[in-house]
């Protein structure tokens, strides 16, 4: 028996994984929590613009969606476009749609519904001033205009 | 019966039945927070009818097909927008006729003050760009923001945004309404 052994090569200890599938499932509990399900497939291109004094829509359930912009397959197309659910509608389509949204909402809830528009920078503004008038016949008021978060001290 | 020892399951696959569940919710997971510029449209009206703001309360804010913009009559910038609609909702006293006209009204927790009766109106062509009218809108909400953080500074001691008493709330959002007019929109020319 020596007192410095020989490194012998005894083979790699087997790394302890039995607490591997915990640590993915905290991590999958975290996806399933947080993840909302995308909505609708988009058939028309959103950019959004960016601003400084945004606020964050509460309310996610409350909350119905408009795209306009440029639809993406260009077959159909390089002016602006409404999307409303899954497809390409036209200005006098919006009653119809709000009319829907409120429909598939709770009685109580009817009155905070926020239409959120999310329109592509480039679009131009007659397309939105319909879509408002629209809204504003409809009696859908609260009008939420999507933009992506701008640092304030971001030149312009 | 005899006694055996019980089978142990293996749970070596565990791992790779939950790393499936994972990548699916890691591909359909969107975690943007949806943030915008909320407002209130007004009501429709049947027949628009002008009424009657005096010249003085009106700041008005036009932006026209090339983006441009014409503020009160002369040609303005967007770099100085905030600053002018600032100065423009800002209330004067003693009286003069060059702002808009004050009001003092009473308001809880922050008694009697001064408040602008100033409007400001937007209004835009068909062609303009969505881009430029959300940057616009973002500089008068610039504003107004600024004025409720001022107020509530001098009042509450914090900023607007960091206020959580509702009554606190509700005070600044009398004393600074955010007061800003859509045009009803008109048909002017081919775009």
């Amino acid at each position: 028996m020596s007192k410095f052994k020989t490194k012998k090569t005894k083979g790699q200890a087997a790394i302890n994984t039995s607490s591997l599938p915990d640590i993915i499932f905290m991590l999958l509990f975290f996806f399933m929590v947080t993840t909302v399900m995308r909505e609708v497939t988009l058939k028309v291109k959103v950019k959004l613009p960016s601003a400084t004094e945004v606020q964050k829509l509460e309310k996610k359930a409350l909350v119905s969606y408009i795209y306009i912009g440029p639809p993406t397959n260009t077959m159909f197309g390089t002016e602006s476009r409404i999307q409303l659910n899954d497809q390409f509608a036209r200005v006098r389509d919006i009653p119809e749609f709000i009319a829907r949204e409120r429909e598939a909402r709770n009685e109580a809830d009817r009155g905070f519904i926020t239409t959120s528009l999310k329109v592509h920078y480039e679009t131009k503004m007659g397309v939105v001033t319909d879509v408002k008038q629209e809204m504003r016949k409809s009696g859908a008021f609260r009008i939420n205009y999507s933009t992506l978060k701008a640092q304030p001290t971001a030149a312009r | 019966m005899a006694r055996r020892a019980t089978p142990e399951i293996n749970a070596g696959s565990m791992a790779d039945i939950a790393f499936l569940l994972l990548i699916f919710f890691l591909v359909t997971t969107t975690m943007d927070v949806d943030t915008g510029i909320i407002r209130r449209l007004p009501p429709p009206v049947e027949t628009p009818e002008d009424i009657k703001i005096k010249e003085r309360n009106v700041m008005n804010v036009l932006v026209n097909k090339n983006d441009r913009l014409l503020v009160n009559g002369r040609p303005g910038d967007i770099r100085t927008l905030k600053d002018e609609a600032k100065k423009f909702m800002t209330p004067v006293v003693p009286d003069n006729p060059s702002y808009p006209e004050t009001e003092v009204k009473s308001i809880p927790l922050m008694g009697d003050i001064h408040t602008s009766k100033g409007v400001i109106s937007l209004k835009n062509d068909r062609g303009t760009s969505y881009d430029i009218y959300i940057r616009v809108q973002n500089e008068l909400a610039r504003a107004f923001n600024e004025l409720r953080d001022e107020l509530s500074l001098r009042y509450f001691g914090v900023r607007f945004s960091s206020l959580t008493n509702e009554d606190q709330i509700k005070a600044i959002n009398e004393a600074v309404p955010i007061r800003i007019s859509e045009a009803e929109p008109e048909n002017i020319g081919d775009n």
